[in-house]
């Protein structure tokens, strides 16, 4: 099953519309005063969950593909990537703006000293890049071979992200855990086929 | 001490802050708010015991001037890991289910005078105050809360410590049906918490039974805690059931789970850093924003006398 181009465009709208969903959610419980009595923190977990989310999905993609044969989906593999960034960089701004004002000898010494900040830091510098070479101009410029080596990072990224969670949380790892888990079954799915492939090829050479 | 009954009105929140100001009008002013407030907010703090409003409580010298954060944030915004590590809403949606009467504290160790008090006994050690303290939770946010309480040193006073007794340790309720918390592994529960005895018998030491001139609800801690203001937020046990009188420093929850994270003096100090984070500045709830952190919580005057001589930084 293959959309029309047609088609294609209004599921591309729709789903451009549900990735705001998210921040939505943030605007309608701020409004509603539903952000409880820490909003600032409320706030910083929602977009760092959503970028988690969002990473995850766009991970998702090639698996979902290759298991349902909807090789359409890749079509939507690029917004879902910036959706991620985008909801980083609110996250990243949500914590240099609301909650430490701009101080920043303060948010040097955390990225310093704190080793979830430095993660989180370092998992959104990853992400730049990849941003940044997202459009169609850009693949050409590189061309395929590098893009793609280029955007492998995005692995390292969710490990990062994953390790970020972990290490922020006090003592319940249940969720860091079950991100793991699920990062794990996405990268292990890749690897698997990977190591398919080499099979075939081997065979087929002997 | 007087407990008036008060019927089925129901407890709530948003109570504006500016009544707050005017703190002798408080009680009379509140009880209207908390009627008004009533229909407007689901998630209702739980009440210890019964319907009762505590009546006559004295004002207190040690209350600071600062203006008192609303019940809402007070009750909605809990570390109480007995139910759940899973955030701060947790407390406040699950502790309604613990029991809380009948309900006694034996007090035992080094003692005189060991003895088992029902929490009825315990209202009656002392007259009960308000005291409006800062607390400062060990993970960077602070609040101001208006407690009702008594002197810890009134209890002990009741009990006679032993020359011997150098410590105090403080054992909190276990009541797994109630407290998903206890079957996860982070802690060694019972969660125990201690002070050195002259901590205890400081007199800023209280024991808590109430909140806004109510009794505790259940996610604060009821029927009894312990707020020692000067010390970061986990130092003061909730709900505590046994109070043990030691010659030798109690091994404390937190301090067991990560002894370089949390150490058992715990005093409330901007210069000595949490290994994951710096304790300079907090936020206190409500607030935008952050506001540098006071050594001794802002008790230093009052407290910093008990440490003279020791090295902060080795003792934290
Ligand atoms: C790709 C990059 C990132 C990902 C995937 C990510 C993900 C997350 C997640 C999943 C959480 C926990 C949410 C929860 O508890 O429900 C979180 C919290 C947080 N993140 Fe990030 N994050 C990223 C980058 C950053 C950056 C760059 C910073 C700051 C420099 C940062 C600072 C924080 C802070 C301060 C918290 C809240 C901690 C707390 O409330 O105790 N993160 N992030």
């Amino acid at each position: 099953m293959s959309p029309s181009l047609r088609q294609l465009a209004a599921i591309k709208a729709v789903c451009f519309i549900a990735c705001l969903g998210p921040l939505a959610q943030l605007a309608w419980l701020g409004f509603a005063d539903g952000l409880g009595a820490n909003p600032i923190e409320y706030i910083t977990r929602h977009l760092g969950t959503w970028t988690l989310n969002f990473l995850l999905v766009t991970l998702a993609v090639t698996p979902l593909r290759h298991i349902s044969g909807w090789h359409w989906l890749i079509r939507l593999r690029r917004m879902l990537g910036l959706y991620a960034f985008f909801y980083a960089t609110l996250h990243f701004l949500t914590y240099i703006w609301l909650d430490q004002f701009f101080d920043w000898a303060s948010i040097v010494k955390d990225i310093a000293k704190r080793p979830f900040i430095t993660a989180g830091f370092t998992a959104f510098l990853l992400l730049i890049p990849l941003a940044a070479t997202s459009n169609t101009a850009m693949v050409k410029r590189l061309g395929g071979r590098r893009w793609t080596q280029l955007h492998r990072s995005v692995y390292a990224i969710a490990i990062i992200g994953v390790i970020h969670y972990w290490w922020l949380v006090k003592k319940d790892i249940t969720l860091p855990l079950l991100y793991a888990v699920l990062l794990g079954a996405l990268l292990g799915f890749r690897a698997l086929r990977l190591a398919r492939e080499r099979q075939r090829q081997m065979n087929a050479y002997l | 001490m007087l407990i008036k009954r008060r019927n089925d009105i129901a407890p709530s929140e948003i109570t504006p802050r500016t009544l707050f100001e005017g703190r002798r009008e408080f009680i009379k002013a509140a009880s209207a708010t908390v009627l008004a407030g009533a229909a407007l907010y689901a998630g209702l703090p739980r009440r210890a015991w019964a319907d009762s409003k505590f009546a006559d409580l004295q004002k207190s010298p040690y209350s600071i001037l600062e203006t008192p954060n609303s019940l809402r944030e007070i009750t909605t915004y809990n570390n109480f890991v007995e139910f759940g590590f899973g955030g701060k809403s947790q407390p406040a949606e699950r502790a309604g289910a613990m029991k809380t009467r009948p309900w006694t504290v034996r007090i035992e160790g080094l003692v005189q005078k060991p003895r088992t008090l029902a929490i009825e006994d315990i209202l009656r050690i002392a007259p009960l105050e308000e005291r409006i303290y800062r607390l400062r939770c060990v993970e960077g946010w602070s609040m101001v809360i208006p407690w009702v309480g008594f002197p810890l040193a009134a209890l002990i006073k009741q009990v006679e410590p032993l020359g011997s007794a150098k410590f105090v340790e403080f054992i909190t309720q276990m009541e797994p049906a109630a407290m998903p918390g206890l079957s996860l592994p982070y802690l060694d529960w019972p969660y125990t918490e201690g002070l050195r005895l002259d901590e205890a018998l400081h007199p800023l030491t209280l024991m808590a039974v109430g909140l806004y001139g109510d009794v505790l609800p259940n996610q604060n801690g009821a029927p009894l805690r312990l707020v020692v203001p000067w010390k970061y937020g986990f130092k003061s046990g909730k709900s505590i059931v046994r109070i043990r009188f030691t010659d030798q420093q109690p091994q404390t929850s937190w301090h067991i789970a990560q002894p370089d994270e949390y150490g058992f003096y715990a005093n409330v100090n901007p210069d000595v850093s949490h290994p994951r984070w710096s304790q300079e500045k907090e936020r206190r709830i409500g607030e935008f924003f952050k506001r540098r952190t006071l050594p001794f919580n802002g008790y230093a005057e009052q407290v910093a006398s008990l440490y003279a001589g020791m090295d902060l930084r080795k003792y934290y």
